[in-house]
């Protein structure tokens, strides 16, 4: 890092801009214009992706060897020694942002790829309620997808993690009125955390075993006082402390993995991805499909030193990925909804990115990753589309013929299912290929599954395809009436995201067909292998004619999934229901998705629910019962014996005084008659009597007077 | 010639109606006027030793008497009146608001 590019030192700019965007939407957008929410939240997006393509300019005209910029704004998290097995050990978490070839790609994808989603959601959400609360919403999630991919430490990628967890939870439930909604969000969210626990698990692993959690202490000048995981694990590697295959470095490799799993879909926690379909069309691209579902693969590429000393632990997330990729293939193939099928396609291909990164082939992971972004996201939108000229109709089994009527549409997303099947020179060709190639010299098994995968992939997408845009229409007429090309918003992202699915694999171009790999070679300083010596991935060193056979291979396969759709749903459209009703049990079995829901609701959920009574029984009948109510009968009983001791003694005396006051005083009231005569009577009685005692002094005087 | 004595007995025998009508009657009024026939026996009296005393303080009490008899039955009717209109009556003995 020589001299201070603008965009590198403003760096901190990139995930800023759409928090200032959120923050305007969520605390003041009700008072806003429609143009102003556009303005703000499309613009703050754009602003990022310029700041991100011109850091990544700056970072690429380093070195090829030091291209890693690394900045602390400031200590965050500071609590001070923290215990571990060996002693305790200062612990320090920066807010700081790390930009190196992996990020650059991450950003540029996310930047990229959300800005035209953005502005994608100006045409499809126009006529929602909610305006500005779906860009406020989707403004947040660039903001913490976009702290995901910069942190420089685990902690701050998992605050990133989490806020996209946040909105993803927000956004499936948009439409929050409508209970499947509001229910799916919440099942995303809660199969989130079961993922999540493992990952701060794996992050408190870390924090223990190397006494930081920053990723690099390239860029950071002192590497003793801002040690980095890589330099750590090194150094221990060098003391011998630790080894290739250490049970520790396997159980945080599995840890981080779990997390994995959950936030990218992967067996057993892919469920909730399918039901997120639940969401607006546009979050289902950005988020459930090209970028949050993979921050799993972002942070296993991320922490690729442990995990290329965990061998199990690079097999488990093989076998994962790959088992992941045939299933939700297979699942993918009996969906009618047109999300639901694309949700299922998502699932299988971040399984390839999985195998990939299980094979220790991070880059064509990261590659898949990219490319899969593109069309992934061409394909929802474009479905969105298709939705949007239906009004609102998501059922295959109510499209067909399409093509013509909506070509703005129908074009892109033509190209892009070519680009998923594995059709060159389109970018899954390229990305898919890689990934095989790898399998193939690995583990020829699991290329076997991950053959037969792309040949279900092809079949699905072509099946897809078929139906909504070929062959009779089965619109229904009112329907029909109103079909209408997607305004102008809409489709000029697509076109935008055709291009890319088109040419976005040239970048991976493979050395045995005359190319470079620039893409390997970009992300190689950060993917570069730890393994000491004798455990060294060995370079690609096969025949050029087997990596010939392999491409024949995976195209032919994919060309097989295309003509077994074209005959089944295009040239004899009766012939897919026959072939259903003769294999009733495994078309059952597919339609209902193996019966994985009911399996965990009847595992999990529901005895989770059985818990909840009881605790609820405890609740009334313990604590309410026995603590309140018995504490209120106690209380009464005690007040009723004191209540009846006021009475009966403390009332009781006063009483007794005041009748006996009164028993005292009746002979003397007894003379009280009211009677005025008798008062009368009495006062002359009193008169007489004091005339007769004092009589003698009336005979005096009346003497005197004679 | 007519002695002291005879106005004595005057004054006995009304001061003796008088007190015979208070205590016997019930009729509030009546009681009244018989207190005005004690009040006048004690006139007599008064007016008597005045004269053989020779003393004009006791006519001049007589008349403070009179005048106080007057202002008493103004009163006194005043209060009966009241007393009417609110229990209705004017007999004594149902006047017995006081009695325990």
């Amino acid at each position: 890092m020589t001299s201070t590019n603008y965009f590198l030192a403003h760096i901190w700019l990139i995930p800023l801009f759409p928090l200032i965007g959120a923050a305007l939407m969520l605390f003041f957008g009700r008072h806003l214009q429609k143009e102003a929410v556009n303005l703000f939240c499309v613009g703050s997006v754009f602003l990022s992706f310029i700041h991100a393509v011109g850091a990544v300019f700056a970072l690429h005209s380093f070195d090829p060897d030091h291209r890693v910029f690394q900045q602390i704004l400031f200590e965050w998290v500071t609590p001070g020694p923290i215990p571990a097995p060996g002693g305790p050990i200062p612990f320090v978490a920066d807010w700081g942002y790390l930009l190196d070839p992996l990020s650059c790609v991450m950003i540029l994808v996310v930047t990229g790829v959300g800005f035209l989603i953005h502005v994608y959601s100006i045409g499809y959400m126009g006529h929602e309620g909610g305006y500005y609360r779906f860009f406020g919403y989707m403004n947040l999630f660039m903001f913490s997808m976009l702290t995901l991919v910069l942190a420089n430490n685990l902690l701050l990628l998992f605050v990133g993690w989490e806020g996209v967890g946040l909105c993803s939870y927000l956004l499936i439930g948009f439409y929050f009125l409508k209970k499947s909604a509001s229910d799916a969000g919440k099942k995303a969210f809660i199969v989130n955390r079961v993922g999540d626990t493992g990952f701060l698990l794996g992050i408190f692993y870390i924090a223990v075993t190397f006494g930081t959690i920053r990723f690099t202490s390239v860029g950071l000048g002192d590497p003793v006082a801002f040690a980095g995981i890589n330099q750590t694990l090194a150094a221990m590697l060098e003391q011998g402390r630790l080894i290739y295959g250490a049970p520790v470095l396997t159980a945080i490799a599995l840890l981080l993995f779990v997390g994995a799993t959950g936030k990218s879909a992967q067996l057993p926690l892919y469920v909730w991805l399918p039901d997120s379909m639940e969401g607006p069309t546009p979050v289902s691209a950005l988020i459930h499909a090209a970028t949050m579902v993979t921050a799993g693969v972002y942070m296993v590429a991320r922490m690729n030193a442990i995990y290329q000393l965990a061998p199990f632990a690079m097999d488990v997330v093989a076998v994962v990925g790959v088992t992941t990729a045939i299933f939700a293939a297979s699942m993918a193939l009996t969906q009618n909804d047109i999300k639901r099928v694309l949700a299922y396609s998502t699932i299988s291909q971040l399984g390839y990115m999985f195998l990939a990164l299980g094979l220790g082939a991070f880059s064509a992971g990261i590659f898949h990753l990219m490319t899969h972004a593109f069309f992934k996201a061409l394909l929802f939108l474009a479905a969105g589309s298709v939705i949007h000229s239906l009004s609102g109709e998501q059922d295959l089994r109510k499209m067909g013929g399409l093509y013509n009527s909506i070509p703005a549409t129908s074009r892109p997303f033509l190209i892009a299912t070519l680009a998923i099947a594995g059709i060159p020179p389109l970018a899954g060709f390229f990305s898919k290929d890689e990934i095989l190639g790898r399998a193939f010299e690995r583990h020829p098994s699991l290329w076997v599954i991950g053959f037969l995968t792309a040949g279900l992939t092809a079949f699905y997408m072509f099946r897809l395809l078929f139906l909504a845009f070929f062959g009779l229409s089965r619109v229904p007429p009112e329907v029909e009436r109103h079909i209408h090309e997607s305004p102008k918003s809409m489709t000029v992202p697509l076109a935008i995201l055709a291009f890319l699915s088109l040419v976005g694999g040239w970048i991976g171009w493979p050395s045995s067909l005359g190319g470079v790999n620039q893409f390997e070679h970009f992300l190689e300083p950060v993917m570069k292998s730890v393994i000491p010596e004798t455990g060294a991935v060995e370079a690609a060193n096969h025949a050029r004619s087997l990596e010939y056979l392999l491409m024949i291979a995976s195209v032919g396969i994919a060309a097989f999934g295309i003509w077994l759709a074209h005959s089944l749903y295009v040239k004899n459209p009766q012939l897919h229901t026959k072939i259903a009703a003769s294999w009733p049990r495994l078309h059952n079995l597919l339609v209902h998705k193996y019966y994985v829901d009911e399996i965990y609701d009847a595992l999990f959920v529901n005895r989770i629910k059985d818990l909840s009574t009881a605790f609820a029984l405890f609740d009334g009948k313990v604590i309410d019962g026995l603590g309140v109510d018995g504490a209120g009968w106690l209380a009464r009983v005690l007040s009723s014996i004191s209540m009846w001791w006021d009475k009966w003694i403390v009332d009781g005396l006063v009483n007794f005084v005041a009748k006996f006051t009164r028993f005292l005083s009746h002979p003397i009231r007894m003379l009280q008659t009211g009677v005025f005569s008798s008062y009368a009577f009495l006062i002359l009685l009193g008169l007489a009597i004091l005339l007769a005692y004092y009589g003698h002094h009336m005979q005096v005087l009346v003497r005197s007077l004679r | 010639m007519m002695s002291p004595a005879h106005y004595l007995f005057l004054s006995l025998a009304l001061f003796l109606i008088g007190c015979i009508g208070v205590v016997t009657r019930r009729n509030v009024i009546v009681i009244l006027m018989s207190i005005e026939l004690i009040l006048n026996a004690v006139n007599i009296n008064l007016v008597l030793f005045s004269r053989i005393f020779g003393d004009a303080a006791g006519q001049v009490f007589a008349l403070f008497i009179i005048a106080d008899a007057a202002a008493e039955a103004a009163i006194g009717l005043g209060i009966i009146v009241a007393f009417f209109r609110n229990r209705e009556t004017v007999l004594a003995d149902e006047m017995d608001l006081l009695k325990w």
